[in-house]
Order: structure tokens, then sequence, then C-alpha cells
């Protein structure tokens, strides 16, 4: 019996959204799931305490490797600060498009909080730049051997670029992790995927536990149809985003839809980070779903012939147009620039992509407030349409259960949600498969006994033997075999009973059963021998029997002598004598000839 | 008499073959056997090595083998197997026996026995394997035997315990496609090998290696290919299979559930783990709508194809393949198809929609929650939503199968089908725009989907476009607002994209004739009218205007209140468009005015008819005079053509059949001018004029015979007879006039000879048909046919000249449809002053649309030919995927085509114009003639036709005016 652990790192992403911190610890070898940060603290909470993995000692020696599933803050933002700040220097894995954009977000990350905010003691941009040459790039499908026993391997997420489900193995013990993950295609990424590679453990986000979500064509559809009417009526639309991920999915979309009606009016992108990111989508097209994948020798979707650079100038300018502009919060920056200008228009329209936290002024909006308080007392009424998409990468109910269909685990632990809406999967999981589900609690420890087999050599001789005496080996049921487990130098090995024997330097003993048995027979010995003979030979069709001139009978390797009762002649003796193999048949003899002999061969 | 002539003919027939046989083999014989045998052998003798005996196969298998050489050769290969040692060389020689086997005419029973021997002592798999394939091969060649099915099936039982999966393969292959059909006489005849073959099979659907399960599953389905009625208990076995790991598994074992629910639909199966149970087809449909989110796509789409042909499946599971419970946080939450369903039946009509608005409402029980269904459910939601789109076309063609079937299954995936019209790849569009046509008679569209289908008419693409435009023709729309809508929107794409006129105005002529109570109340507005002022008068050129007049007539054909509504011009403008656009405007019939149009209207239907007597009694005319005095047949088919082809230019329905016999009879009439000519009866180098006039009638019967026989579609064997009949009259009065005109007799031994062969593939395409034609050129020279083969060349000229002089000429039945194959370029329109200009030596590209009408395989047939002011032609292949078909007869070819020349001093005109590609080869006739599948390389078949190919030009040429500029330097 063997185990594997399962450790949260407080703020981890038990039973909560927000940051990723998940310790392993499976057959012995430690392995550190996604290095997250909480965006909602200021303090020392928004980084995992990694005192809990190791008090006194390097963490270097304690882990064996740090894998992370994807490029957003909130599973790779503690990076630097783990790896430089408290001290690293083991292996990072993560796939290539993560690697190149990690560092872009980590240095924006870095920037707002540091010469925005003027927070010291936090990492620096060389910080970042060493820890990335710690960063180890794996392919898809690529199983990269960490150490001599563990290795690792990742699969299609969907979610965002270069997302990556891991499975983590050790001798035949593994486990899935799957970093956030989509089951339904969008626009430019595909569908997470992985083969029935049954892992002892699936660790599964959770975000939507308890959502189905409706077909992604209708909001699309609906997204497009606004978009386009305000469009056509001279009206500017303004859709405020974060610089990765969604904003991609909405860029193709825009330009792929502008493609086909053959529109005219202008799309800008606002500058930066975003067409930074752009430049990797550009490169990571294997990384994208079909569509672009396929059409990218004609052209390469991601070279937008609609979407242009947007200048602050642009915003003033007459006529329709479309905007993407970041934060998509409406907090800050751009995004909120350009909305108080078009604000007073109802022509205009705004639409918010995505979730909006409470106290942004895109909550406000949201939430039916038409009159705004900005700062200086300034009251900003509220003319513009404003919309509400939902475009969001994350599997939902269905997703996760579909995820768990194809992967068949034994165990599976949700992680990344809310502990109520767990609760509600855990149930089904455990309904639907059979098999036990963990939601634990940030900190706590979760062990999960495993059975492993354990594999053992055994020499070709002996396996054809053995199987010759059967039919066909079938996979699908266990075979007995005979033979002698030796366990030696940390080996298993079944070899046969006269190696064992030669190895080890003993002698074989025979073990022999004898038996006696009496029969009524009056007649001379010989032909008491002769009748048993017959007898036998009747009876035992299919085996050997002989009659030995020296008046003994064999049936196989058992003996059977029949002498004269010393005190009865009318009473013969049978000895019957075999060895310990041919138990079953000397047992069957000893049975059969204590019936007595047939009347009628008399 | 009849019977008496028809035997004659058979007579001769079979004494020809038998001649040309003998010679054919006996010549054979001498030639190859010995060299082909003995050469291979010395060569394998020769061989030193494995490779070197290899590289010697390897030549062998090159070079074809003749029938009666196959056994021989055999033997030879078979003692070098048994000699060889190498497994390598062993297992070519298996290859090389079953190629050997599949020799046409070749019959492979002597060697079989040989075959199974050789696999007793076999002990490589690889070449076990290969001499199974062998057998298998042998084995089909003899399907009728059952005595060799059963023994070799025997044989393969008996491997099917060997540990190589590659062997195991084979033999189940072999069992599938050899075993036992017949229950009964399996049963009794040969008891132990037939035991049960579905038993044998089924065992292996547990084998440890995927191959060989996926091997079983398909010689299962082979066998109920054959015709084998599979047994139901397989059903669970195949369920199982299902769940396999390996993906060619898992897409066997659906089709295997498919079948058997085809078979057993009605039988109950139970449900595990509760007590109800079910039809095993809904079942089966649950399952392998279960397999339509499996993880390999192959499986999906499989899956997704397959599900489209369950008709049987009963309607609540059917419509449990669209239904997908949306919840968020637990609570019951409406699809948007539901809320704009809502939406339109509260009659609020569709605001911009407000935060929260799809904000779940009900709290659902968490137990009653499934999110794995073990039923159909979300099937088709998670189909159409698949990443690939293979997936995505399969799930929305087995949508449109299933929707045809249920009209109340249509009527519910008309939501999602409208979704997919935004999808992302064109063809998935495409498609989902044909399906919704297909489906439309069931459908009516509500005003929230019509909005979102007619969206699509902005697309870029054509084709799209076109779909949608034929789609709209056929919809139901259920409001006045729906039609206003649709209007508008069709107006939105005319001054978008000018070209789609024709395809809007056709659209609107349907739409128009479909809803006339609803384009009622709209009228006054669509003709801008008003009650107390006149309005001005629209531009009658504006193509807009047009597309509104057209919708109204249509409208008011079937409501005749409506041309009160009309004001002056407008009745005016009906006049003008009636007569400009007559297929699109019906006749009407107008208040306060003569009634134009109604002789046309009622009593014209059955007036039709006299069109076609007319047809028939002037051929009949024709017919009936064949015997009266040449001058008068002469004037007489001079008439008739000419009246034939103004009836061809009147009726259209009837041009194809009118140009049809037109042609013939032109035929005719020119193979009887040209035998009227006196030249006959004087030494010929005197005439060489004359001579000059009866072979180019010669020529020109040949080329219409080839266009007769290839630009209608429509045309039966027994017109294609009568075609080669004519060619073959052509070809003789060929052969009279080289004779007459050439010195020596020479060159004339082959063309006579060559004639001959060709009169002797005709009777043997035709032989059917040679009872109807007494009297004809062809009967009469068949009578004559055993003097013809042994005189000379100049007696059969002779002959040759009587016969064509005195032969009846014969009656053309006209077949039921007969349609000429046209094209017609839309682009270029070859009236652009503006010349292309480009580089020269580099290629400008010229963009091509044409329509194309009664066409067969335009893939193969249809080029497009570039004529240069210098006379160079250059022909070009469109690509198979340029030709789109939007409709039964009608194709569509849009392709570029690439066009270069040396420079030009000044800009001068190209001529583009369609061909149509011929090969007699592949003619209806020849295409009787079973062809061996050995003879590739062989000339197998005495090439009488020597497969002439040709061109006919099929379109009017059109002029595009080019300047190949000179390059810079």
């Amino acid at each position: 019996m063997s185990y594997l652990s399962v450790l949260f790192l407080r703020p981890g992403a038990g039973q909560d959204v927000g940051r990723s911190c998940i310790l392993v610890s499976i057959a012995g070898k430690n392995v550190m799931l996604d290095c997250g940060m909480h965006m909602g603290y200021n303090d020392d909470r928004r980084f995992p305490d990694f005192s809990y993995i190791t008090q006194n000692g390097r963490l270097t020696d304690f882990l064996d490797c740090v894998i992370i599933s994807h490029f957003h803050l909130d599973h790779c933002g503690a990076l630097p600060y783990f790896s430089e700040m408290v001290g690293y220097d083991g292996p990072i894995y993560m796939t290539h498009p993560t690697k190149a954009i990690c560092p872009i977000l980590l240095e924006d990350y870095r920037k707002i909080t540091v010469d925005k905010k003027g927070e010291t003691n936090f990492f620096t941009s060389q910080m970042i730049k060493d820890c990335m040459k710690k960063v180890v790039a794996v392919h898809l499908h690529q199983t990269v051997q960490v150490d001599e026993e563990l290795e690792i391997k990742a699969y299609y997420a969907g979610h965002v670029l270069g997302a990556a489900m891991f499975q983590i193995k050790v001798g035949c013990e593994s486990v899935v992790y799957t970093g956030d993950y989509n089951m339904t295609p969008d626009r430019h990424l595909g569908a997470a995927w992985i083969d029935k590679c049954r892992p002892d453990l699936l660790i599964t986000e959770s975000t939507y536990a308890t959502t189905i979500r409706d077909s992604k064509r209708c909001r699309e559809r609906d997204f497009l149809k606004k978009v386009h009417e305000t469009v056509e009526r001279g009206g500017k639309v303004l859709i405020p985003v974060f610089a990765l991920g969604r904003a991609q999915e909405l860029c193709i979309l825009l330009e792929t839809f502008w493609e086909r009606m053959n529109l005219k009016a202008p799309i800008y992108f606002s500058t930066g980070l975003t067409e930074k990111a752009n430049h990797y989508y550009k490169l990571f097209i294997t990384w994208t779903n079909q569509k672009i994948r396929k059409t990218f020798v004609q052209r390469n979707m991601f070279e937008f012939k609609h979407i242009k650079a947007f200048d602050r100038a642009f915003a003033d300018n007459p006529g329709p147009m479309v905007v993407f502009a970041t934060p998509g919060m409406l907090h800050a920056g751009q995004s909120l620039q350009i909305f108080r200008k078009w604000a007073g228009n109802e022509k205009n329209m705004v639409i918010m992509p995505g979730y909006c936290v409470q106290g942004t002024v895109g909550h406000k909006i949201l939430s039916g407030q038409r009159k705004l308080e900005m700062e200086g007392r300034q009251i900003l009424e509220v003319k513009m349409q404003v919309e509400y998409m939902s475009f969001s990468a994350h599997a939902d109910a269905k997703g996760i259960m579909q995820l768990i269909r194809q992967a068949e685990p034994r165990n599976v632990l949700l992680v990344h949600g809310e502990a109520k809406k767990m609760e509600f999967l855990k149930q089904k999981i455990e309904q639907e498969f059979h098999v036990n589900c963990y939601m634990p609690a940030n900190g706590e420890t979760t062990t999960i006994f495993t059975n492993p087999s354990i594999p053992v050599d055994i020499s070709l001789g002996l396996l054809k033997r053995e199987t010759a005496t059967g039919l066909l080996p079938d996979s699908k049921k266990p075979k007995l075999m005979h033979g002698t487990l030796m366990m030696k130098d940390n080996s298993f090995r079944l070899v046969s009973p006269e190696q064992a024997l030669k190895e080890l330097g003993l002698t074989e003993h025979q073990l022999r059963f004898t038996c006696r048995v009496h029969i009524q027979d009056p007649r001379k010995e010989h032909e008491t021998v002769l009748r048993v003979y017959n007898h036998l030979k009747g009876v035992l069709k299919d085996y050997s029997v002989q009659h030995l001139p020296d008046g003994s009978i064999t049936v196989e390797s058992i003996l059977i002598q029949a002498t004269a009762h010393s005190e009865d002649q009318g009473t013969k003796v049978l000895l019957v004598s075999w060895t310990y193999q041919d138990e079953e048949l000397g047992s069957f003899l000893t049975s059969l000839l204590k019936k007595g002999l047939p009347q009628s061969t008399a | 008499m009849a019977a008496h002539l028809k035997k004659r003919v058979y007579e001769e027939f079979t004494k020809v073959v038998q001649q040309q046989h003998e010679d054919l083999s006996a010549k054979k014989l001498r030639l190859t056997k010995p060299s082909k045998s003995a050469a291979l052998h010395v060569d394998l003798c020769k061989a030193t090595s494995p490779a070197d005996a290899l590289q010697y196969l390897l030549q062998f298998t090159r070079k074809p083998v003749e029938v009666e050489s196959v056994e021989g050769v055999v033997r030879i290969l078979l003692e070098h197997y048994y000699k060889e040692n190498d497994a390598s060389v062993r297992l070519k020689i298996a290859s090389l026996l079953g190629l050997l086997s599949k020799t046409a005419g070749f019959s492979p029973d002597c060697i079989m026995d040989d075959a199974i021997n050789t696999l007793q002592n076999e002990k490589s798999h690889q070449v076990l394997a290969q001499l199974l394939d062998t057998l298998l091969v042998i084995g089909t060649k003899l399907t009728e035997n059952p005595a060799v099915r059963m023994r070799l099936v025997e044989v393969a039982c008996k491997h099917l315990t060997d540990s190589s999966h590659g062997v195991r393969n084979k033999c189940l292959q072999l069992i599938g496609c050899l075993g036992p059909v017949e229950k009964g006489v399996a049963k009794e005849a040969e008891s132990q090998a037939a035991k049960d073959v579905q038993k044998i099979i089924g065992d292996h659907f547990n084998d440890q290696d995927p191959r060989v399960r996926t091997a079983a599953i398909k010689a299962m389905l082979q066998l109920h290919e054959r015709g084998l009625k599979l047994q139901q208990a397989i059903y669970n076995q195949a369920c199982k299979l299902l769940a396999d790991d390996y993906e060619q598994v898992r897409s066997a074992a659906v089709q295997l559930i498919w079948v058997l629910s085809q078979l057993y639909p009605e039988s109950i199966v139970p449900i595990p783990s509760s007590n109800e149970e079910i039809r095993l087809v809904d079942d089966a449909f649950g399952k392998i709508c279960h397999m339509v989110s499996d993880g390999s796509w192959v499986v999906r789409v499989q899956a997704a194809k397959l599900l489209g042909s369950m008709q049987q499946v009963s309607s609540h599971f059917l419509e449990q393949t669209l239904d997908k419970k949306l919840m968020s946080d637990l609570r019951r939450k409406r699809t948007a198809h539901e809320r704009a369903k809502e939406l339109y039946s509260s009659g609020e009509f569709s605001s911009g929609r407000k935060w929260g608005d799809d904000a779940p409402k009900e709290e659902i029980d968490t137990g009653a929650v499934n999110l794995i269904e073990s039923g159909a459910c979300g099937a088709f939601v998670h189909g159409l939503e698949d990443e690939m789109y293979e997936v995505r076309i399969a799930a929305v063609e087995a949508l449109c199968m299933l929707a045809q079937s249920s009209p109340s299954f249509a009527e519910k995936c008309l939501d999602f089908l409208v979704d997919m019209f935004n999808d992302e790849i064109e063809e998935v569009r495409l498609q989902s725009i044909h399906t919704m046509r297909k489906i439309s008679n069931n459908i009516t569209l509500r005003e929230d989907q019509l909005d979102t289908v007619l969206a699509v008419l902005e697309d870029s693409s054509r084709d799209i476009r076109e779909a949608l435009h034929e789609l709209l023709c056929c919809t139901n729309v259920s409001t006045k607002e729906g039609i206003h809508l649709a209007l508008v929107e069709l107006l939105k794409n005319l001054t978008k994209y000018p070209t789609d006129r024709e395809s809007i105005w056709k659209c609107l002529k349907f739409l128009g004739s479909r809803h006339p109570t609803l384009v009622l109340p709209l009228v006054p507005e669509l003709l801008s009218t008003h009650p107390f002022f006149d309005t001005p008068e629209p531009d009658m050129d504006d193509p807009a205007y047009i597309a509104v007049l057209v919708l109204i007539f249509n409208a008011a054909k079937s409501c005749p209140t409506m041309p009160a509504l009309f004001s002056d011009h407008t009745f005016r403008h009906y006049a003008y468009l009636r007569d400009s656009l007559s297929h699109l405007v019906p006749p009407l019939r107008l208040p306060g005015r003569k009634l134009v149009s109604s002789p046309v209207s009622p009593s014209i239907v059955p007036n039709e008819d006299p069109s076609q007597q007319f047809l028939h009694q002037s051929l009949e005319r024709v017919y009936n005079l064949q015997h009266l005095d040449p001058q008068g047949v002469q004037e007489l088919l001079e008439f008739t053509i000419r009246d034939l082809q103004r009836l061809g230019e009147l009726q259209s329905e009837l041009a194809g059949m009118a140009d049809f016999t037109a042609t013939y009879l032109q035929c005719q009439l020119l193979l009887i001018k040209a035998l009227q000519e006196k030249l006959w009866n004087v030494a010929a180098p005197l005439y060489l004029k004359q001579n000059a006039l009866a072979s180019a009638a010669a020529k020109q019967i040949l080329e219409e015979t080839y266009k007769m026989e290839f630009m209608y579609s429509g045309v039966e064997s027994r017109q294609v007879v009568i075609i080669h009949h004519m060619r073959l009259q052509a070809k003789a009065l060929q052969l009279i006039v080289t004779a007459r005109t050439t010195r020596g007799v020479e060159p004339l031994f082959g063309m006579c000879e060559k004639f001959l062969q060709e009169v002797d593939s005709f009777q043997r395409c035709f032989i059917s048909e040679l009872p109807h034609m007494q009297g004809s050129f062809v009967d009469k020279l068949l009578d004559l046919m055993p003097r013809l083969v042994t005189s000379k060349p100049s007696e059969v000229v002779k002959i040759l000249q009587t016969t064509l002089r005195q032969s009846t000429f014969l009656h053309l039945p006209l077949p039921e449809q007969l349609h000429r194959a046209t094209a017609n370029i839309i682009e270029p329109t070859g009236e652009s002053d503006n010349p292309l200009r480009f580089t020269s030596g580099l290629v400008v590209a010229l963009d091509v649309d044409a329509t194309l009408e009664h066409v067969q395989d335009p893939q193969g047939t249809v080029k497009v030919q570039v004529l240069y002011p210098d006379g160079q032609a250059q022909i070009i292949h469109p690509k198979p995927a340029d030709f789109r078909n939007p409709g039964p007869g009608r194709h569509r070819l849009i392709t570029q085509v690439y066009l270069s020349h040396t420079a030009w001093t000044e800009p001068c005109q190209i001529e583009v114009r369609l061909l149509l590609a011929y090969n007699s080869n592949k003619s209806k006739a020849s295409a009787k003639i079973p062809k061996s599948t050995w003879s590739e390389s062989l000339e197998a078949l005495p090439q009488s036709e020597n497969g002439i190919e040709g061109t006919i030009p099929f379109s009017k040429p059109v002029k595009v005016y080019i300047m190949p500029k000179p390059a810079r330097r």
C-alpha cells in the first residue's frame, strides 16, 4: 500500500478562486503545481506561504520540480518571489508560449505594484529574468524525464494560449493536474483533450462547478449583432478587455465578421501590452484551434487586417468605430478615459465581456446606475447603451464531467472553486463515476491511498513454459503461474524453482505422500495388479498408465504397488505413492481405489 | 422471319469470334509461356542472396503475366518458396501469388491446395499473414464454390490461435469475407467448421490486441453486408466495446451498434441499474449520442454521421438531443433560444438586453440534475459546438436527415441550424443553409430567426449568399413584418453586391408567390403610393424597384384584389416587365384592360402538347418518305431541319429534343448529298473537287455524331446505337472516298482492316439492338461479312459503296427527356474596353464564372479554352473544387484562368470558351463491356475504337481584351 498526498499552500487554491499553489508528493517525490498569487491582497498574504513546505533547509532540496500550467498571474504570479527571494534553484516546467508570455505579465505586474503604488520589497526585473532562466520549456505530449523516476507530460488545455494540463508520473502512480481548462472550443483556441491515462488522482479546477453553459454561438451572435447594429447606426463601441486571452478571441471574432460582412468601420486596439502579446499569438499557431491552424498558410489570423493600433486622438474622430481598451473593469486607464468621452451619446455602446469586481465603474454601470460620480465631484451621465456578454474560458460542470470521463481517474480532487459549489459537483462525481472525490480546504493535506502494481521480472523460459500449458494469454484475465519469487537487491524476479535453488545454493528436497489402500481380492497378487491396471486404464483415458515388469503400476509419476496382506491373504494392500507436485492426481487415485474395483472386470 | 434473322445474326457472330479467339490464343501460347516462366526460373536460380532474389521478383512484378502462363509461374514460385530460407523473399512470393491469382480469366482453384499447404510449415508470422491474404484473394475469386470457402474458413479458424496479431487479423478478415452466410446450408452440410462463424468472431471481441478487436468487428460488419443476419446477443458485447481504449475499436463498434439497431429496432433491452426497459433502437441511439462527446474526433464524426440514419428512434429521445439543461449556481437558466422565443411570443420587440436579463430564476433540485446522462441529452448541442469542423458538418447532416423525417424535430432544431449560420468555417455555414433549405417544408421561420438568417445576406462569399437566396425561395414566413424585413435586407444585399441581381429577383419571385396575403398590406408602402398625392414615377431601370415589382406582381397572381392598389405607371411597368423579364413576372389578370395574358394562362396548358405533336408529326413525315425520289427527300429534310431548329428556339422544354433530331437529320442529309454526287460513276481523279465535298461531309457527320453522343443528357442506348450506326456510315464513306483518291493498295489494307474491326466491335456492343435495325447499313453489312473478310480492299470498297447507297435510313426513337448541355459564361462579360494589363512573361489570373446545364460529370469533362490572337490555343482543366452544384442538372464553374504571353505592341482580344471533352472509350456503349482489373498496363481489350478523344465547344466564346506589356528594365 502506497500513498500520495496533496498539500495546499495557504493561500492556495483549495476551495477558493484566485490563487493556485499545490504541493503533491507522489511516491517520495515532491512536486509543486503552480505558484500563483492573490490579486486581492497587497501584503504578505498575496503570496503563498512557502514555509509550509519546509521550515528549515532549502526548498531546492525538498522540491523535485515546479510546474506552471499557464501564464495567468493567479497561477504564476509568485514565481519570481518563490525562486529568487525565497530561493529555489530546481527546474521549473512550463510550455513554450507560457514561457514567452509569462515574463511580460510579471513585468507589467511589477511595474504597477512598484512604480505606481510605490511598494518596496518586491521582486525586480532582474529577478524575473533570473527566474525565467530556470524554466525548462516543454512541448505538448512530450514526456519529460525530470529525474530517473519522475516524468511529466503536458496535454492541451484550451483556456488561454499555452495553457496545459500536466500528468506527473512516478513508477506506475500518476497524478493529472488540469490547471484551468476549457472543454468547448472558442474562436482562437481548441478544446482540452486528454487520453485515457487513468491516473490515480485527477486534480481539476471547478470554477463553474454548478453551471451548465448555453451554446457559445448564441453569445457570439448576440455580441456581433449588437456591434454591427451600433456601427451601422454610426455609433461607437467600446469594449473594455484585459490584455490577454479573451481580448484575442474577441478580436478574431470581430475580424472574421468584418471580413465576412465586408464592413469598413475601423477597429482599434489599445497598444502596449496587447500588441506584444499578439506577437506571440502569431508565433504559436500550433496552439490555436483548427481553423486558424489550417488557414495560417494563406493568412495568419492574428495578422489583423481590420484592427489597427489605437491612438488617443482617435477617440474624438467622427463616425463609427470599435475600440478595445484595457483594463477590463473600467476602473482606470485608457478604457475609462474613452468611456468618459463617449458616455454621453446614446448612439454609443459599451460591452463588458467579463466579470466586474464590486466598486469598479464597470460594476456600477452593469447594475444599472446611470449617474456616476467621478473624481473631482463630477457627475457623469451615462446615456450610452450598456451590454454584458460573458465570454469565459473555464469548463462548466458538463465539461468537467467530460474530462473525468476521458481520463478515467481513480480519485478526483477539486480545487479552484467555491466550497458550496464544489460540494454539489463532488456529489455528482461520486454518483456518476463511483470514484472518491475530495475537496480539501487551504492548508489541508489530503492523503490518498493507492494500490500500486509492482512489476516483477520473469525469466523467458518460465514464461513460455507456463503459457504453453494454458490457452492463449488473455490480457483481461489474471493468470496463475507457478514459480519462485525472489526479492534480491531491490528487485523482484520470478524464476523457476530449479533456478532459485541453484542461485540460493540449496538442495532440493522431495516430499512424497504414501498411502495404503486395502482391497478385498482373493486372487494372486499379479492378477490383482492386472485388474487394477485395467480399471485405471479404463478410467484415466488421457493419462499414461503403465504396467511395469516388476509388478508395479505407474500413472504419470505415481507409483502403485500391491502386496498381499501379511495376515489375511484375501486382502491386498495397494501402496500408492506420489510427490507433492502431483497431489491432485494422487488424492484422486486413492479415493478411486478406495471405492474398490468394479466386479464386472472379474 | 425475324426469328430466322436473329438466329442468323447469332450464327455469324459466334463464328467470327471463334476464329479470332483461336488464333489469338495460339499466338500467345507459342510466344509467351516458355519465356516468361522460364526466365523467372532462371533468374531465381541465379540469385545468390535474398536481396538478389527480391530484386528479381520486384522486376518480375512490374511486367504483366498472361492468363495462360499464370499457372506455370505460380508453380515455379511455389517451388522456390519451399527452398527459400529468407522470410522476406517468401513474403514477396506469397504476395505475388495473391497478385497473380487476381489475373482476370484465371481460375485459382488449381493453386489453392498448394497455398494451403504452404501454411503448414511456415514459421514467420508476417509470411503467414501474407499467405492468408493470398488465400483471401483466391477465396474471393471462387465465391461460388461453397466447399472451397468452407475449407478456407476452416484453415482460418485453425490459425486464429496464432500469437501474432497480423495473422489473427487476416484470419478474421478471411472469415468475414468467406464465412457461410446461408444458415440452413451451413448447418447440415459442413457441420464442423461452419459451427457458428458469428461466435468465432465474437470471441475475438475481447482479444488483447486492439487491431484484432477492430478486425473482428469489421469481419462481423462484413458478414452483415454479405447478408447474414447478426444475432442480437452481440449487442451487449458491442456496447462494452464502446468503452475501449482504442479509437479504431470504438469507431468500428459504433458502426456495429448502428447495424444492430437497424436489425432489431423493436426488441426490448433492460436499462442497467434500473428495472426499466426500452427499445433497442432507443438504447443504441443513446449510446451513439454518448459517443458524440468521445475523446477522438474520428469516433465523433462516425457517431454524428450515423445518428442521421436512425429514423426509427422515438421522438422524445430525438428531442432530447437538442436539450441541454442550463443552470447557473444551481439555478435553472433559460437558454438564449428560449428567451428569444418568449420575447417573441410576448409581443415585445427586441430591446437591448439589460444586465441580469439572463439571471437564473428557479432553484434546481440538486438530485435531479444529471450531468452525464446516459441518454441522448444534448448530443447535437455538443456536436454542433465541436472543435473539428468535420464533426460539425456531420452533425448538421445528421440533423438534416432526422428533421426531414420528423416535422416536430425540424421545428425544434431550427434554432440550432440558424446558429450554425455564423460558424467560422464557410463549408459549415453553407452546409447548414442547404440543410435548412431541405427541411424548409416543415418549418416556419419566426421573426427573430429570420433576422439572424437575413443577417447572413451580407456575407462576402457569393456561394453563401446564393445558397441563402435559394433558401429564402422556399421558406415560410409568418408575418408581414417578416416579409418586409426580408425585402429590406435583400435590397440592401442588392446595393452592396449588384452582381446578385438575378438571384435576388428570383428569390423575390418565390417569396411573393408564396405569401400573397402577407404582401397585400405592404403594397401601398412598397409602391409608395399615397391616397391623395401623386408620387413621382420611379426609375424603371432601378434594379431595386424591379425587385419590389417582382415581389408584388408574383403575389398579385393569386391575390386578385391587389391590382386595385396599383397606380397607372405600375401597370405600364407591368407590361414592360412582362415582356422583358417574362421568366420572373407571371401573367396577371388586370382589371379594366384587355386580358392580354388570358389566352396564355388557363388555356395554354393543354395547348402545349401540339408543339410536341408537331415535332413528332414532322419526324413521322420524314421517316415515311424515305423511299421517295432523292430530290424530294433532300428538300423535305431541309425543311424539317429548319422547322425543328425554329421549334427549339421557341419551346425551351423541347429544345433538347428538337436540336437532337435536327442534328440527326442533318447528318442524314449530308450523307444523302454525298452519295448523290455524280463522282461515284466517274473515274476518281477527275473529280477532286467533289471528293473534297464528300470527305468534308464525312468529317462533319463524324463531328456531329460525337456531339449527339456526348452533349446531350438523357441519351439512352437505343439512341446511342443509331448514333454509332451513323458514325459507321460516315467512316464507310470516308473509306470509299480515300479508296477512290489514293493509288496503290497498300494503305487500303490497313484501313479496310480497321473498318472491319469497327464493324465487329459495333456488333459486339449492340448485339441486343441489332434486331431493330433491319434493312440498315450495318444489317446488310453483317450479312456480307464473311465475304468482306476474305475479299480484297477494292472489292470491299465496292461492296461498301453499294450497301451504303441501298441502305434505308433508320428511325430515331426519342427518349423521354433529352437535354442539351449548355454553358453560359457570365464573367468575363466581354464588354470591357479597358485591357487587362500585365507584364509579359508573368501570369495574370482571369476570373471565369459560368453556369453549366445538363452536363454530366462536369469535373471530368469541362475544360476552358483560351485562344490567343496568334492562333495559339490553350486548354485549362479547372480543379474539381471549382465546380459547385446548386441544383439538379445545374453546375456552376467559378475558376481562375492563368494567362500569359510575350509582349504585344497593342492590346488585343483573346477568346475564352468552354469545351466539353469526350472520350469515345468511356462512352455509354463501351461501358457495358466488362473491363479486366489486371489490365492497366496490358492492352486487354482489343481496342477497336482506339479511344478517340476530342472536345466540343459548347459555349459562346467571350472576348477579353488583354495587353501584355514588355518588362521594364
